[in-house]
């Protein structure tokens, strides 16, 4: 039933993808079931035993930094009949007790079982007599976890590629947004607390959003008009220098980003009503100048991991998650990040534009979320859904992006990404091994050429 | 002393009475969609902060909402930001509230905390309340949030206005796609 629901020869993509039941089953197992994941920030578990609870699709699962001071992703549900051990959101704690039969297991995911300390499975003498194997019954890991410049990431296959392989160089764009303004990698840190909103949408609506959609201007007109830019300028963002859409047609990846380059653009002052704001981005602009030389460097406006994380790499700089829950609705999460060294000022600046521009009462995104659920809506129907979305925009017209493995550039004003995006998803979709998944000259087949 | 005490009592029951109906106005003119007379209540150094609520343990109830002036929230507004906000929904192209949504707000357990210096010539009082917002649109969306209120109001130009409201919601995920209604 896959079979021809993305077309890349025509550029339509089915709305089965978006509504169908039996995608949304499939796309546990085929995606979420193999993809490398965002989970979380190293940030929310930074002493021992802290915990974070994440998903990874419809799966509920516990990111913590264990007592060795490893990070870990458990999945949440007892081993013994199921029962979710963590239902807090966060915090610390030396076990995680199941309320139900009382089951026990440490933050590395293992029964406790050291003599004097809690007990790790109630009545293990004596109901048991002392024959079970606790040692096999911990929660289960999740067998890859990496952590990316403080960004935790993980797969549920152990066969997965490394997980620099599988951004490739979309590693720059995604490194703009970790990495401290000043070119330090992973120099941000993540403002505490997670934004988390049900949106009765497909997921891939908001993943295909960010990686590179300009042609969704009309929907944000109204904030443009009453302007909300970071320095108190006119639009929704300060201006920025040109954007166009850079896309990893054999990776899934792709942003609304610079092209890149090796000189650092000389500095235009914003903070006009922010002295301090002002003399901070100007330093940051000349230790810049400094730490990179003439390392290749890019800025992102938007972008997408596949399947479901985006960020914002600029203005704002945020992370968004989108949660798959059923093939209509999705929870979304936002995080927010700002140089980890940055004086308090400027977060707080940074901090009050995020969240004037992003989440659910950004003036922003309120508008996407309309947008998302009505196309999801109007797409559920038996009529509706015998006919695809056109992803037509700029076919033919890519060029390859010489700095770049694999990247081409589609132009300002393209569905490039959009039609990487479906291709890939059709490709782990159609139960691909790793080996033909990561196989490169998906880019002919993506972008043929024109005429 | 027995009609000091009377008079003291009256004096808060007459507080209470006027702040509810500030209150009940302010509702009112939210709900008839009246923002620009609505955005005349707020003080200009008004602080409009609805942090997020998170499940945690009883042992750590003091992270069960994210921090003030730190973490990240659903909003924290000046007063610029709610007349940009409503600046937005005047354009008629601000998608999420076009068409509008019809709301309304109902307030109750309206309690005054706090009067200064004293209830009888309270320049600034410190309010309690409940309160759940309605909120359908189109046609079967429907968002029923409910949850806790302080407000902060201060006698400015004879009349109550806004200095300070904290909004405390009762989910931690928010089941509403977005707030594009104020609270």
């Amino acid at each position: 039933m896959m079979d021809g629901l993305v077309d890349l020869r025509t550029g339509t993509v089915s709305r089965e993808v978006f509504v169908s039941e039996e995608v949304f089953r499939q796309e546990q197992e085929r995606i979420f079931g193999r993809a490398w994941l965002f989970i979380g920030h190293e940030d929310m578990v930074k002493e021992p035993d802290d915990y974070f609870v994440s998903r990874m699709g419809t799966e509920s699962v516990v990111l913590t930094r264990d007592r060795q001071g490893k990070i870990n992703v458990l999945l949440n549900s007892c081993m013994h009949r199921g029962m979710k051990v963590c239902r807090a959101d966060q915090g610390n704690a030396r076990v995680f007790t199941c309320p139900y039969h009382g089951w026990s297991y440490s933050t590395d995911g293992r029964l406790v079982d050291r003599p004097g300390e809690l007990v790790g499975v109630p009545g293990f003498s004596s109901h048991y007599r002392s024959e079970l194997d606790k040692k096999s019954w911990g929660l289960v890991h999740c067998p890859r976890v990496v952590n990316y410049r403080g960004t935790i990431w993980a797969s549920w296959d152990e066969n997965a590629p490394d997980f620099e392989e599988y951004i490739g160089d979309f590693a720059y764009y995604l490194g703009a947004a970790l990495d401290h303004r000043d070119g330090r990698e992973g120099g941000s840190e993540m403002i505490g607390g997670v934004q988390k909103w049900r949106v009765k949408c497909n997921w891939k609506f908001a993943a295909e959003n960010f990686i590179g959609d300009l042609y969704h201007d009309i929907s944000h007109r109204s904030v443009d008009l009453v302007g909300i830019g970071p320095s108190g300028g006119k639009g929704r963002r300060d201006r920025q220098r040109g954007r166009t859409t850079v896309g990893f047609p054999d990776l899934g990846h792709g942003g609304l980003a610079e092209l890149p380059h090796r000189a650092e653009p000389d500095y235009v002052a914003t903070y006009r009503n922010h002295p301090e704001v002002e003399e901070y981005y100007r330093q940051v602009h000349e230790a810049r100048v400094r730490n990179l030389g003439d390392r290749l460097r890019v800025t992102t406006g938007t972008g997408t991991i596949f399947p479901n994380m985006s960020f914002h790499g600029r203005q704002p700089r945020t992370i968004a998650v989108f949660h798959p829950i059923s093939p209509t609705e999705m929870e979304m999460w936002r995080i927010f990040l700002v140089d980890r060294d940055a004086p308090q000022a400027v977060k707080d600046v940074a901090r009050h534009y995020y969240l004037r521009y992003s989440g659910p009462g950004g003036m922003t995104e309120s508008d996407d979320m309309e947008n998302w659920v009505y196309a999801t809506e109007a797409s559920t129907g038996v009529v509706a859904r015998r006919y695809p979305y056109n992803y037509q925009m700029g076919m033919g017209h890519s060029q390859p992006i010489p700095e770049l493995r694999g990247g081409y550039d589609g132009g300002e004003y393209s569905e490039q990404n959009a039609r990487i995006f479906y291709g890939r998803w059709a490709q782990f979709m159609e139960g691909r091994d790793w080996n033909a998944l990561m196989a490169p000259a998906r880019a002919a087949v993506a972008e043929p050429a024109h005429g | 002393m027995g009609e000091v005490m009377q008079d003291a009592r009256l004096a808060a029951m007459l507080l209470e009475h006027e702040v509810r109906d500030f209150l009940h106005t302010e509702a009112e003119l939210l709900d008839e969609r009246r923002f620009e007379e609505w955005l005349e209540l707020f003080t200009d150094d008004v602080r409009y902060w609805m942090p997020i609520a998170r499940n945690v343990r009883f042992n750590q109830m003091a992270m069960e909402y994210t921090r003030e002036g730190q973490d990240t929230c659903w909003f924290d507004e000046g007063k610029e930001t709610l007349r940009q906000r409503v600046e937005q929904l005047r354009t008629g192209i601000h998608w999420a509230e076009e068409p509008r949504s019809r709301t309304s707000h109902l307030l109750t357990n309206i309690r005054v905390a706090s009067a200064l210096p004293i209830a009888a010539r309270a320049e600034e009082v410190e309010v309690r309340s409940r309160f759940l917002l309605y909120r359908n649109r189109i046609h079967d969306e429907t968002d029923i949030l409910a949850g806790k209120r302080t407000d902060r109001l201060r006698r400015e130009a004879g009349g109550w206005r806004i200095a300070r409201r904290e909004i405390r919601l009762d989910q931690s995920v928010l089941l509403a796609k977005n707030l594009t209604s104020f609270l």
